[in-house]
């Protein structure tokens, strides 16, 4: 019995810190509408700053402590608010995800600039400790706590409590929960919806500071990595509190502190559970609750009532114009790309760059099925391609297949397992279905790899280049060849689902879940293949990437690359083909850029991450967005052309030039059309931003 | 045997009662409208047939197959179709691809190899028949412009056409008048009528607009406070001095 008791009191303190971040993500969450996965980033800037000032420069630990979390939490959210949220208030939730996954991205690395690589030990907490660099610790019958641990459970208390009373009784909690239903019918009630924005999220910045100089003396050092980690626990907490109610969130933060605390204490340390299991904990829990939990179940992604005086999402760019401009297009692309593929023949170093890109391009067209066609957000594409890598390194060793067959094996293994993960977590909606794959996308990492079986533990394995017939593919030259086949291959494959009935049905589905119902669509079986065609996509560019490198190593699939190349790929543009290509292309290019420019490495996330901040105003993407100006630019040149000829052959009326985000001209009536009401469906694509606001016809 | 066979149904929202005990059917090809003051629940019953909730009590059965606990899509594919009373269009696609969506979706033969060798495209004869349709609406005028651009009323019609292609045996339209002016609802009910009189298709009308119902339907059951207090043809039914009192107290 004292034993239990003590290791419920060790889980406790654990605990408490779970729930003060959850609190915050819920807090966040029903106040700006923002899952903020950057939640822990920003718990760690504080964290980084009080480590500077108390551990770096002794100061003492009041002045510390209210610069980290007091000035810099707060002027955090700030900044978040002034730059990036508050145009973001009439987005969708996903768009507000992209955005938050751009700030976990970008946040960490620029803190780290400033705050150094290398380990920062010896962190100490804010309570004052006795002597030197002991901790104070209390007694409490046989059982002891120190006062980092005091000083958690009763902050966590304190902001627990602050922050029902705030909901409960007082104006600007309703506020602020009314300005994230609709933040322009609460400006239509008189109140400034800006202001009540700002106050959300500098008050949840502040909660995310003390959470982090809080936990950090848990840890033996100060670093992103933990904190990206500890999210995952905070959003099994709040998961429990169905992202809504406090109490419920501190509860399940709590028993998941205790839950550890037990595992450590009653498993035998040194047992295979043990090391897999207790660890792994937060991830399991967070996957199961997604899963099981019924609270989360076909949850409806709220609309905003006054999403109707959006103008309605704009076309692809590419379906609207003209047919010679088309194949201008066309023309154009191949000459470059042919002119491309010659000057890099020259150097073995562009060589291995443009080969990378294009190996790339394959995994990046992953997403142009599930994010572009399927409209949902997959965080665990990493894990995938790492699916697929791990099975044909690991098949080439112990079966002797060629490399080859084992890539499209892994292909089919990476497929079958994203159908088998897409049928449990499509019954979550919106939200929940990307946290889902984070969970996943973790447990994989943290579970499946370490395993020999999967990632061959420590010694990484070595894959051969394959050979076709006459061509060895060992040769760089060769093996660019055979990737830019496979990735044309792919891209028509693509092109060919997208147009082809599973294409239309996805549509479809994105404009309307419940129509598509009503006219015989089963929505669950669109969605499994779409998600089993993307992992397969992913699971070859796996392939193709381990036996581009030669060596099957784990880090190469970690979870910060699924996030990252949702980032890259979404922002550039998720629906079209040619936007994954450029995605890959400018993530190459631009690492290089930066490389010659002798600029610190970490600036390539920051710049893609906060280039994700972009979304809010082009959610087709900045390319689209780019194309649909050019398209316009050179359509008005046309129709100048035109009408010249205009007695001879009236010319079509270039409707869809929108240049400059102004709205195609309607036809007479508009206002009050089915564009209308199409404005608020349709999940990530459906709303335009501020950009198109400002014209309507 | 009637083509539609709803009894019984009730349906409870946390104590209350929203639907008791409702009982109501449609013969092959017929008209058969359901009126009631807001509140009624009218739009809880067409729910409850759809699908998309499931009644406490009761049962529906269709063609004569229970089809109580069916999933939406697989009632579709028996031969249900509707239109809704908020529009529900797919944005981003032009109105020949609302109703090629439909087509496909009806044929079922939508597998993902005939995607890979590029043999999803619309053929031939699915273009034909959604020529007939748009036709048939009025709508081949604007096939192939994207359906943000269409009005309020035409775009009902698109709703209407997308049903049609699945080629049901009951349509089932959700107050289709709201939102339309008098000529715009006038033009529905005509092509409605042209649909029934074409496709043999049978209609459950669920409406406010009582002219509408007057000239369209023949059978009429009146939905109050979540029993049917009136049933019958339809001058019978607007004759009586219940269904006065209840729903056009105030018109009288």
């Amino acid at each position: 019995m004292t034993d239990f008791i003590s290791y419920v009191l060790r889980g406790i303190p654990f605990g408490c810190v779970f729930a003060l971040v959850a609190v915050g993500l819920v807090l966040t969450y029903k106040t700006s509408g923002v899952f903020n996965l950057a939640f822990g980033a920003q718990a760690f800037v504080s964290a980084a700053v009080y480590y500077d000032t108390h551990v770096r420069h002794n100061w003492p630990i009041i002045p510390a402590f209210v610069l980290a979390v007091i000035v810099i939490g707060p002027l955090v959210g700030l900044i978040f608010d002034r730059c990036i949220f508050r145009f973001m208030r009439g987005a969708s939730e996903l768009a507000r995800l992209v955005a938050a996954l751009g700030l976990l991205v970008a946040v960490p690395q620029i803190v780290g600039l400033w705050f150094g690589q290398s380990p920062s030990y010896g962190v100490e907490g804010i309570w004052p400790s006795s002597q030197g660099s002991n901790f104070a610790v209390y007694h409490f019958g046989s059982y002891s706590l120190n006062g980092d641990q005091v000083a958690t459970i009763i902050a966590t208390a304190v902001v627990a409590i602050g922050l029902t009373a705030l909901f409960r009784f007082t104006t600007i909690g309703l506020r602020m929960r009314a300005v994230v239903e609709s933040s322009r019918m609460t400006e239509l009630n008189g109140i400034n919806a800006g202001r009540v924005g700002t106050f959300a999220w500098m008050l949840s910045s502040l909660v995310a500071g003390l959470a982090g100089v809080l936990l950090a003396p848990l840890f033996a050092q100060v670093s992103a990595d933990n904190f990206n980690i500890l999210i995952v626990a905070a959003i099994a907490a709040a998961a429990f509190g169905r992202l809504q109610s406090i109490p419920m969130t501190l509860l399940g933060g709590i028993l998941l502190g205790i839950a550890q605390g037990l595992l450590g204490g009653y498993l035998p340390p040194a047992s295979v559970l043990a090391q897999g299991l207790r660890p792994s904990l937060p991830f399991v829990i967070l996957f199961a609750l997604l899963i099981f939990w019924p609270a989360l179940r076909n949850r409806r992604e709220v609309t905003d009532p006054l999403a109707g005086v959006d103008p309605p999402p704009p076309g692809l760019a590419a379906l609207e114009r003209t047919r010679a401009l088309t194949w201008a297009t066309r023309i154009f692309g191949v000459v470059v790309g042919v002119a491309a593929i010659a000057y890099i023949m020259q150097d073995n170093y562009w060589l291995l760059l443009g080969t990378q890109a294009v190996v790339l391009g394959i995994v990046f067209l992953s997403f142009t099925v599930i994010t572009g066609m399927a409209g949902q957000i997959s965080l665990c594409q990493a894990a995938f391609a790492g699916m697929g890598a791990f099975t044909t390194a690991q098949l080439v060793h112990s079966q002797g297949m060629p490399v080859l067959l084992t890539m499209v094996i892994g292909a089919i293994v990476a497929a079958i397992v994203g159908g088998l993960l897409a049928i449990p977590i499509l019954r979550l909606g919106g939200i929940y279905l990307a946290l889902a794959t984070f969970a996943f996308a973790l447990m994989w990492e943290n579970i499946f790899v370490p395993l020999d079986w999967v990632g061959h533990g420590r010694a990484p394995l070595r894959v051969p280049r394959p050979v076709i017939g006459p061509f060895d593919l060992a040769s760089n030259k060769s093996f660019f060849f055979f990737a830019l086949i496979v990735l044309i291959i792919m891209s028509i494959f693509v092109i060919f689902v997208r147009n082809g009935t599973t294409g239309r049905f996805l549509d479809a589905l994105r404009g309307s879940e419940t129509a598509a119902q009503s006219i015989g669509i089963n929505p669950t079986r669109a969605r499994i293949v779409a998600f089993a065609l993307s992992a397969g996509i992913a699971g070859l560019g796996g392939g193709m990437l381990v036996t581009q490198s030669g060596v099957a190593q784990p880090a190469d699939y970690g979870y910060f690359f699924g996030l990252l190349w949702v980032v890259l790929v979404v922002t550039l543009g998720s629906r079209t083909v040619e936007g994954a290509i450029q995605a890959a292309i400018g993530f190459v290019l631009v690492g290089e850029i930066l490389k010659r420019l002798g600029v610190n490495a970490s600036w390539e996330p920051i710049l893609f991450g906060l280039g994700a901040i972009t979304y809010a105003r082009h959610p087709e993407g900045i390319l689209e967005a780019n194309k649909r100006q050019s398209l316009a630019f050179f359509q008005r040149q046309f129709s100048k052309l035109g009408k010249k000829q205009a007695e001879e052959a009236p010319v079509e009326p270039a409707h869809a030039a929108a240049g400059g985000g102004s709205l195609p001209p309607l036809p007479e009536g508009a206002v009050g059309t089915v564009g209308e009401k199409a404005a608020k469906r349709g999940g990530a694509y459906s709303k335009r931003g501020r950009a198109g606001r400002g014209a309507k016809p | 045997m009637s083509l539609l066979n709803a009894t019984d149904v009730t349906k409870r929202f946390a104590g209350i009662t929203a639907l008791d005990r409702v009982t109501l059917r449609v013969e092959a090809a017929e008209a058969v409208g359901l009126i009631g003051p807001n509140g009624a629940g009218k739009t809880t019953f067409f729910n409850c047939l759809l699908g998309l909730l499931r009644p406490d009590g009761g049962r529906v059965e269709f063609d004569g197959r229970n089809i109580t606990r069916l999933p939406v899509y697989k009632r579709s594919r028996l031969g249900f179709g509707r239109t809704f009373q908020r529009i529900e269009l797919f944005s981003g696609l032009t109105v020949r691809d609302h109703l090629l969506v439909a087509e496909r979706s009806r044929r079922g033969d939508g597998r993902l190899w005939k995607d890979v060798l590029n043999l999803g495209g619309p053929k031939d004869d699915e273009i034909a028949r959604t020529d007939e349709t748009l036709a048939l609406l009025g709508l081949s005028d604007v096939a192939d412009r994207p359906i943000e651009a269409l009005s309020l009323g035409r775009g009902r019609l698109v709703e209407v056409g997308r049903a049609l292609m699945t080629e049901p045996k009951l349509l089932l339209l959700d107050e289709p008048s709201s939102g339309l002016d008098r000529h715009e609802t006038d033009e529905l009910v005509n092509t409605l009528e042209a649909v029934q009189r074409e496709r043999g298709t049978a209609i459950l009308l669920v409406e406010h607009d009582v002219e509408m119902v007057q000239r369209f339907v023949t059978r009429l059951y009146v939905l109050d406070f979540g029993t049917l207090i009136a049933e019958g043809t339809t001058d019978e039914v607007l004759g009586d001095a219940a269904v006065r009192k209840a729903y056009l107290g105030e018109l009288v």
